[in-house]
């Protein structure tokens, strides 16, 4: 914006064009208009310069020792300028800090911008910067700042100013108790695994003297002491680490859902018995050693798949963290920032330029445009002024409002309409996997298998009809075929990751692989979300008069015409913003850019061209602009949501997959049209218009007709339908509210991960088929040696590890997510 | 070999030591954060060319 300024400095002229410089702080290279010469540091902006600045003060210069020279160099500093007044709130304070001894208080932030080992030195060493913090630890795995500091040398605010001053946005954490409680969920499955493990390595020494003693000959006493020895080890290792079998098998049992912990406990239980009571009565066999293992190995797949989905989960909590949650309320002359949840009905509350509203209420004074396409996936700007209705969740554009507050948090569009989502979500019948309904008719076939065992042996030989029975259960005990799903799953999963596409839960994985109806919407989903100008006709030479009068403004118009048209080193002496257009003086000349009926109500007559191309931009679904020069239409430029550059290479690769279409956007009926013209897929329907609780029942709908139903989008207005969805896909860029609605969330802009998604996920399953088939051949195996009483011990031993290995292999091998969508 | 009446409780004690210590590590939170203290054993404290003008990093270790 003050670029034009610079270039006309006296400094300019002296500067040599080489060397061209690196930014001291960032890396970056430096443009021309801010090297210095005779400095020794170059920066390549304020943020920059300000960091470095403050970084040097502090003694904490080495930073950039620290830093991996083969990293691309820090961020350049983003820094949100916020004041952060509300974290002085006793309100805040009560919720969020914790009282330590000595008056120190404890907090913890979300920070962002965090992403190497000397963001976190620098971090840690935020004491040196603001004073009143007396220790910071950071936390990598949650993204978490944890802040030690003294309420009586500074507020809060200032050190969240520092934080931000150094480029790293803090948001206060929430959802603690849940973070709370998922952790005390890991310790307890950490320690059972440590304990399962520890059971495991001691019962196997034994198992193994037990082994050699049968082969070369062994005391009496000996045996059985390793024996006692061994049922002393496994029972707490059965009973206690593996009681989230027993209990998981039991609740089998009682919702009549099958599950993989039936078969297991059932496995677990026989052999635990039998051993026990051969170990009691001093003769037969015992298979402490197996079933430890056996646990052992449950667990350690359970603990991957636990740690890989917590991550796509914290993901999406760190995005929920980042909604507005402070407003500007306005008392009498002054003005206060404070959190959203201190308003009340009756407050009016400034809206600035470029910020999202937090409430539902009325506007009392200003006139301006709003961005409603989180909320209603409108593409073009909502005119507004006083008396009119704005919504939470929508982005003040063009000047400020005064807006009188009528409800506020859950009570808002926005609020009742995440409600619904959560409610949805709540009332969707959970998703059956493929290992649990193997284990249905597993379980079946093993019972049959073992009453058919005890009987034939009980007519033959009824002193080992048990033992051998025993021997058949726990040989069929489903080892690999409990391990096969969780870590073909947890091995998908952070391969899917890395390539951009986080999914919130194993089970979305076995959705996706079948095929359905992919309903998409439109506005940032199909489309790019933001207006581009797409034609020009008229006096190509003033395009440089409407570049400077649009230089400066915010609104999706002026930001297309930023984007497209090159910089203007004309200047713009006088500029007013009106909703429909803007009035400015560029370079001597009166430019009037805006709607046909603002620039209309301007002049005195439009010329018949002008008015019959603005007709056909409009029929088309473009948004025509009128540009006048002294008081005569000179030009039209018009504006659309382009398609984004890869969905119709997407949608054909997802076609190919077996999938179908259907459009649902909360936009006009016509440009819906346009777009699905443009994109060239064959769709079921294309639907415009469609509010976002329309979008919902027509989702419910296509379900109840017994489609499988996925839903991709990116908007507020699409969470509710995404909730109902058998899947929802959120798309990169994504409204917080819809994210945490979403199954399944993209990291990487446009629609090619859509796709990745989807065939990643038939890899999988085709990876979690080949591993439930790999172990059910060494149960029939296992199968065939217990009926016909050939199975020791020793031989269960053997095959349970080595079913277990070569179903891991094969899990951990398989290429899902990775490589190149093409298959 | 009866010695093996001895070594083996002995064994198995020891044993339960180190499972005693696996328990209070990952009940205090040992094992939370895999990530950072990684990173965090890296960072060399240098004698800095200009002092910090606050008051150097102190407190006790975090109880976290």
């Amino acid at each position: 914006m003050s670029a034009a300024v610079e270039i006309g400095s006296p400094t300019r002229v002296q500067v040599p064009v080489q060397p061209v410089a690196d930014c001291s702080h960032c890396g970056l290279p430096v443009p021309s208009a801010r090297l210095e010469p005779l400095s020794k540091d170059q920066f390549c902006c304020d943020g920059c310069r300000s960091v470095f600045a403050i970084l040097h003060s502090a003694g904490l210069a080495d930073y950039y020792a620290q830093r991996d020279p083969n990293d691309a160099g820090a961020v350049v500093p983003q820094r949100s300028q916020r004041k952060f007044e509300e974290l002085d709130e006793p309100a805040f304070r009560d919720r969020h800090c914790q009282a330590g001894p000595g008056g120190v208080l404890r907090s913890e932030f979300f920070v962002e911008g965090v992403h190497c080992s000397a963001c976190v030195w620098l971090l840690e060493r935020l004491p040196r910067v603001t004073p009143a913090v007396l220790e910071a630890r950071y936390d990598l795995t949650r993204s978490v700042l944890q802040l030690a500091w003294d309420p009586s040398s500074a507020p809060l605010s200032e050190v969240a100013r520092a934080l931000d001053s150094l480029g790293y946005t803090p948001h206060p954490t929430h959802a603690t108790s849940l973070a709370a409680e998922q952790r005390k969920g890991d310790r307890a499955l950490l320690l059972r695994l440590g304990i399962a493990g520890a059971a495991a390595g001691n019962v196997m020494l034994m198992a193994l003297a037990l082994y050699s003693g049968k082969y070369a000959g062994m005391a009496a006493e000996y045996a059985e002491f390793f024996r006692y020895g061994s049922l002393a080890i496994a029972t707490p290792a059965i009973f206690w680490a593996g009681n989230v079998f027993f209990r998981g098998g039991l609740a089998a049992l009682r919702t009549r859902t099958p599950h993989m912990d039936l078969p297991v406990s059932l496995g677990l239980l026989a052999g635990y018995l039998g051993s026990a009571h051969n170990v009691l009565r001093g003769e037969g066999e015992v298979y402490f050693d197996s079933l430890c293992t056996l646990i052992f190995l449950l667990l350690v797949g359970r603990y991957l798949q636990r740690t890989h989905q917590r991550r796509s989960a914290k993901a999406s909590d760190l995005l929920n963290a980042l909604a507005p949650t402070t407003a500007c309320l306005v008392e009498g002359e002054s003005s206060r920032e404070v959190p959203a949840s201190a308003l009340v009905a009756g407050s009016v509350i400034e809206i600035r330029v470029g910020e999202r509203i937090a409430v539902d209420g009325v506007i009392s004074q200003g006139r301006s445009a709003l961005d409603t396409s989180l909320l209603t996936g409108e593409s073009f700007p909502e005119e507004v002024s006083v008396g009119d209705r704005v919504h939470a969740g929508t982005t003040n554009l063009s000047a400020p409002l005064l807006v009188r507050v009528e409800s506020v948090g859950g009570e808002t569009r926005l609020g009742r309409l995440m409600h619904s989502v959560e409610a949805t979500q709540r009332e969707r019948a959970p998703i059956v996997r493929l290992a649990d309904r193997v284990a249905g008719y597993f379980v079946l076939a093993i019972l049959a298998v073992a009453a058919l065992t005890l009987s034939i042996w009980w007519s033959l030989d009824a002193s080992h009809a048990i033992d051998h029975t025993v021997a058949l259960l726990v040989v069929t005990c489903p080892c690999a075929l409990g391990m096969a799903t969780p870590l073909a799953v947890s091995a998908a999963l952070r391969a899917a990751a890395r390539s951009g596409v986080l999914f919130k839960g194993g089970e979305f994985i076995e959705e996706l692989a079948r095929p359905g109806i992919i309903v998409f919407d439109k506005t940032g989903t199909l489309t790019e979300g933001r207006l581009a100008l797409v034609a020009w006709s008229g006096d190509q030479t003033i395009q440089s008069h409407v570049r400077a009068a649009e230089a400066t403004s915010g609104h999706p118009i002026a930001r297309a015409f930023q984007r497209s048209l090159a910089e203007s080193d004309l200047s713009c002496s006088e500029r007013q913003e009106y909703p429909g257009g803007v009035i400015a003086r560029v370079d001597g000349h009166d430019v009037l850019v805006g709607s046909q009926s603002f620039v209309r109500a301007s002049l005195a007559s439009l010329p018949l061209w002008a008015v019959t191309q603005a007709q056909a931009h409009a029929a088309a679904g473009r948004t025509p602009v009128l540009i006048a020069l002294d008081g005569e239409v000179r030009a039209i430029a018009a504006f659309a949501d382009t398609i984004r550059a890869d969905a119709a290479a997407s949608l054909k690769q997802l076609a190919e997959l077996g999938f179908q279409f259907e459009v649902l956007s909360g936009d006009d009926q016509r440009v819906v049209d346009s777009v699905v013209r443009e994109l060239g897929v064959p769709l079921l329907k294309a639907t415009g218009g469609a509010s976002p609780e329309a979008k919902l029942a027509s989702i419910t709908s296509l379900r109840a007709s017994g489609q499988r139903v996925f839903m991709v989008g990116d908007g507020v207005n699409d969470a509710a339908g995404m909730a109902a969805a058998n899947v929802g896909i959120a798309v990169h860029g994504g409204a917080e509210a819809c994210l945490s609605a979403a199954d399944v969330f993209t990291t990487r802009p446009g629609l090619e991960t859509v796709a990745l998604a989807a065939l990643g996920s038939k890899r999988t399953m085709r990876v979690i088929r080949i591993g439930i088939g790999l172990s059910l051949a060494y149960n029939l195996l296992g199968i065939a040696l217990a009926v016909t009483g050939r199975l020791d011990p020793l031989w269960a031993a053997v095959l349970m590890p080595l079913s277990s290995i070569s179903v891991v292999t094969a899990a951990l091998r398989a290429r899902t997510f990775t490589g190149s969508a093409t298959s | 070999m009866s010695i093996i009446f001895l070594i083996l409780p002995v064994t198995l004690f020891l044993s339960a030591g180190a499972v005693i210590a696996f328990a209070w590590a990952t009940r205090s939170g040992q094992f939370d954060d895999l990530e950072t203290p990684a990173i965090r054993l890296l960072h060399e404290e240098r004698a800095c060319a200009k002092p910090a003008p606050g008051p150097p990093v102190s407190g006790p270790p975090p109880a976290v």
